[in-house]
C-alpha cells in the first residue's frame, strides 16, 4: 500500500528558513555496517588491517602558549609503513592536533572538525576556541563508541589564553597542563612527570617536548624515526618539521645498481597513437635586432 | 507494504552467539631478532641483530643471538629467548660430551644434525627457536644450514631467519643467488663483498622492521679460526 507523505516546507530562499526546513541528522550510533561485517567474516572475508600510527605525541602548557610533540612512525602491525608520517594536524590556524591510534581515523577526524570549525568561525566572525573544537571531536567520537580509533592531544592559544586537552576514543577528554598519548605515553609521560614545572620558557619547553618524544622513539618500538615540534602563541605558530632527526639511515656499504639488460624482456610491441589536430595557432615572433 | 528482500546476513541475525573464551597461561612469548648467514667458497659469514625485546618494549640492546659452539661452527637462534638459552645449554654439553669421548671437536655437519634431534625430541612442545648453523665443512668449503622449531633441517648456501626474515631472503636471493636477473654470471661470493651486503641488508631491515635494531653482530668463519666485528644500526 503506497502511502503519500507530504513534508511541510516552506520554500523562501533566506538562509535562516532553510535552516528551520532542513533535516536535523539522525543521533545517535548507526550499527547498520555491523551485520553486513560479521557476515563477510563468517564467508572467509578478512578484516583489512587497519594502519596504526604506534606513536609517541604529546604536549605542554609553558609560559607563553602550547608546545606540540610528535614522532614519525607509521607502523602496520611490526612492519614500518611510512618513516616520516606528519601526525600534528591543522585545526586553524590557532590550534593544532596531534593524533594517534588509527592513521586514517585521526587524519579525517581532524580534518573534519577543521572544516566545521571553519565555518563555525565565518558564523560568528570570531577566532574559534580551544574548547569548541574539544566539544565538537568529543561529542564525534563518543557518538561511534570508540569505533572510530582516534586519540588526540590538542592544543591551541584563543583569546581566553593557551589550552590543552587529550582526547580518548571513545570521547572523553582531560583538561591539562601536559598530556601524552600513544603506545610510547609512558615513557613520554616518565620524561614529562619528572621535569614538567609552570611557566617554562620556550627554550625550556621545547627541549622537555623533544626528550618526551625521544624517550618514546627510542624506548618504544611503535615509534621512532624524528621529532616534530610545534608551537603555539597568541601571535604566531611555529610549525617546525623535523625538529630533529633523531635517526639518520646507515650508509650503503656496497654498490646495487643493475647493468642494462638485467630485466628480462619478454615481448615488444611498437603502437602508432592516433593523434587528433584541435587547434593551430600562427604567431608572430618579432626579429631579433 | 513491499516486503524487502532479506539480505542473507539478516537471516543469521539470530543465530551468531557469542561464546566465552577461556584465557590460557601462554609459555612462550616472542624476543625478536634477526639472523642471517651465508656460506662463500672457503668461508661462512653469520651475523645476528643484538637487541631483545618482548611486546612494544626493549628489554636489551646487547645481547646477540649468535653462539660459538666449536672453533669452526657458529650457530645463531632467534625466537623465544628462554628457549634460545636453554637450547644452547644443552648443545654446548652434548658438545662437550661428544669432545670428551671422541677426542675431537664435532664437525659442522654432525652439529646440524644432532640439532636436528634435540629439536625433534621436543616435537610435542617445541622449542620455540628458529636456528641457522654456519661453519666449514670437512672439504673446507663454507655451509650453512638453516632449521624450523622442530629440526628440519637443509644445507643452503644463505639463509634469512627471524623477525625480519621475510625482507631480507627476497633481496639475498637476489644479490646472492642472482635470481631475476637475466645474463648475470654467478660469481664467488668475496669475503669483503659477503661482509658489506651483510651489513647492508641489516640496515634495510632496521628501517622497516620494528624488531630489528640497536647493533649487528658478524662472525666471519675460516679454516683458521673466527673473527667478531659489531656493526651499529638505529636504536629507535
Amino acid at each position: 500500500m503506497k502511502t503519500i507523505v507530504r513534508i511541510p516546507c516552506v520554500t523562501t530562499t533566506s538562509i535562516s528558513n532553510m535552516a528551520a526546513c532542513a533535516e536535523l541528522p539522525a543521533g545517535g550510533f548507526v550499527f547498520e555496517n555491523c551485520q553486513r561485517n560479521k557476515f563477510l567474516e563468517s564467508q572467509g572475508y578478512k578484516v583489512p588491517k587497519a594502519y596504526k600510527t604506534g606513536t609517541t605525541i604529546c604536549g605542554l602548557v609553558y609560559k607563553d602558549g602550547i608546545v606540540l610533540g610528535a614522532d614519525t612512525r607509521a607502523t602496520e602491525d611490526t612492519i614500518v609503513a611510512d618513516k616520516n608520517c606528519a601526525k600534528i594536524h591543522y585545526i586553524s590556524s590557532n590550534i593544532y592536533c596531534c593524533g594517534a591510534g588509527t592513521a586514517a581515523d585521526t587524519e579525517m577526524t581532524t580534518q573534519l572538525i577543521s572544516s566545521e570549525l571553519e565555518l563555525h568561525r565565518l558564523n560568528t566572525g570570531r577566532q574559534p576556541r580551544v574548547c569548541t573544537a574539544n566539544r565538537l571531536l568529543k561529542q564525534m567520537l563518543f557518538r561511534y563508541h570508540g569505533y572510530i580509533g582516534a586519540a588526540l592531544v590538542l592544543g591551541g592559544v584563543d583569546s581566553t589564553g593557551p589550552h590543552l586537552y587529550s582526547i580518548w576514543p571513545h570521547g572523553s577528554t582531560d583538561k591539562l597542563p601536559f598530556v601524552t598519548m600513544g603506545s610510547g605515553s609512558l615513557a613520554a609521560m616518565a620524561t614529562f612527570e619528572d621535569r614538567y614545572k609552570a611557566d617554562l620558557s620556550r627554550d625550556e619547553a621545547m627541549k622537555l617536548v623533544r626528550d618526551a618524544i625521544c624517550a618514546g622513539i627510542f624506548n618504544d618500538l611503535g615509534s621512532g624515526s624524528n621529532v616534530d615540534l610545534c608551537v603555539i602563541t597568541k601571535d604566531k605558530v611555529d610549525y617546525i618539521r623535523p625538529y630533529e632527526e633523531a635517526n639518520k639511515k646507515g650508509v650503503r656499504q656496497g654498490k646495487y645498481r643493475y647493468d642494462r639488460g638485467t630485466t628480462v624482456v619478454i615481448s615488444s610491441e611498437v603502437k602508432k597513437v592516433e593523434l587528433e589536430v584541435i587547434d593551430t595557432e600562427v604567431r608572430a615572433v618579432p626579429m631579433e635586432t | 507494504m513491499e516486503a524487502m528482500a532479506m539480505m542473507p546476513y539478516q537471516q543469521e541475525q539470530t543465530n551468531h552467539i557469542e561464546r566465552p573464551i577461556q584465557h590460557r597461561f601462554s609459555p612462550y612469548d616472542f624476543n625478536g631478532g634477526t639472523v642471517l648467514a651465508i656460506a662463500g667458497e672457503d668461508f661462512a659469514v653469520i651475523a645476528s641483530d643484538t637487541r631483545l625485546m618482548t611486546g612494544f618494549s626493549i628489554l636489551a640492546r646487547d645481547v646477540p643471538k649468535t653462539t660459538q659452539y666449536t672453533t669452526n661452527t657458529v650457530v645463531g637462534s632467534c625466537g623465544f629467548h628462554g628457549d634460545v638459552l636453554t637450547l644452547t645449554k644443552v648443545i654446548q654439553t652434548r658438545l662437550k660430551m661428544f669432545t670428551y669421548l671422541h677426542q675431537k671437536e664435532m664437525d659442522t655437519s654432525s652439529v646440524a644434525a644432532m640439532l636436528s634431534t634435540v629439536l625433534y625430541y621436543r616435537r610435542f612442545f617445541p622449542y620455540y627457536v628458529y636456528n641457522i648453523v654456519a661453519g666449514i665443512d670437512t672439504e673446507g668449503k663454507g655451509c650453512v644450514y638453516s632449521f624450523d622449531p622442530v629440526g628440519s633441517y637443509e644445507r643452503e648456501t644463505y639463509r634469512a631467519g627471524g623477525s625480519a626474515s621475510s625482507m631480507l631472503q627476497p633481496l639475498l636471493d637476489n644479490q646472492i643467488g642472482m635470481k631475476n636477473q637475466e645474463g648475470a654470471k654467478q660469481v664467488p661470493l668475496a669475503k669483503a663483498k659477503a661482509v658489506a651486503l651483510v651489513k647492508d641488508v641489516f640496515t634495510s631491515a632496521a628501517e622497516r622492521d620494528i624488531h630489528t635494531g640497536d647493533a649487528v653482530c658478524i662472525h666471519v668463519i675460516t679454516k683458521q679460526g673466527t673473527t667478531k666485528e659489531t656493526y651499529p644500526l638505529r636504536r629507535d
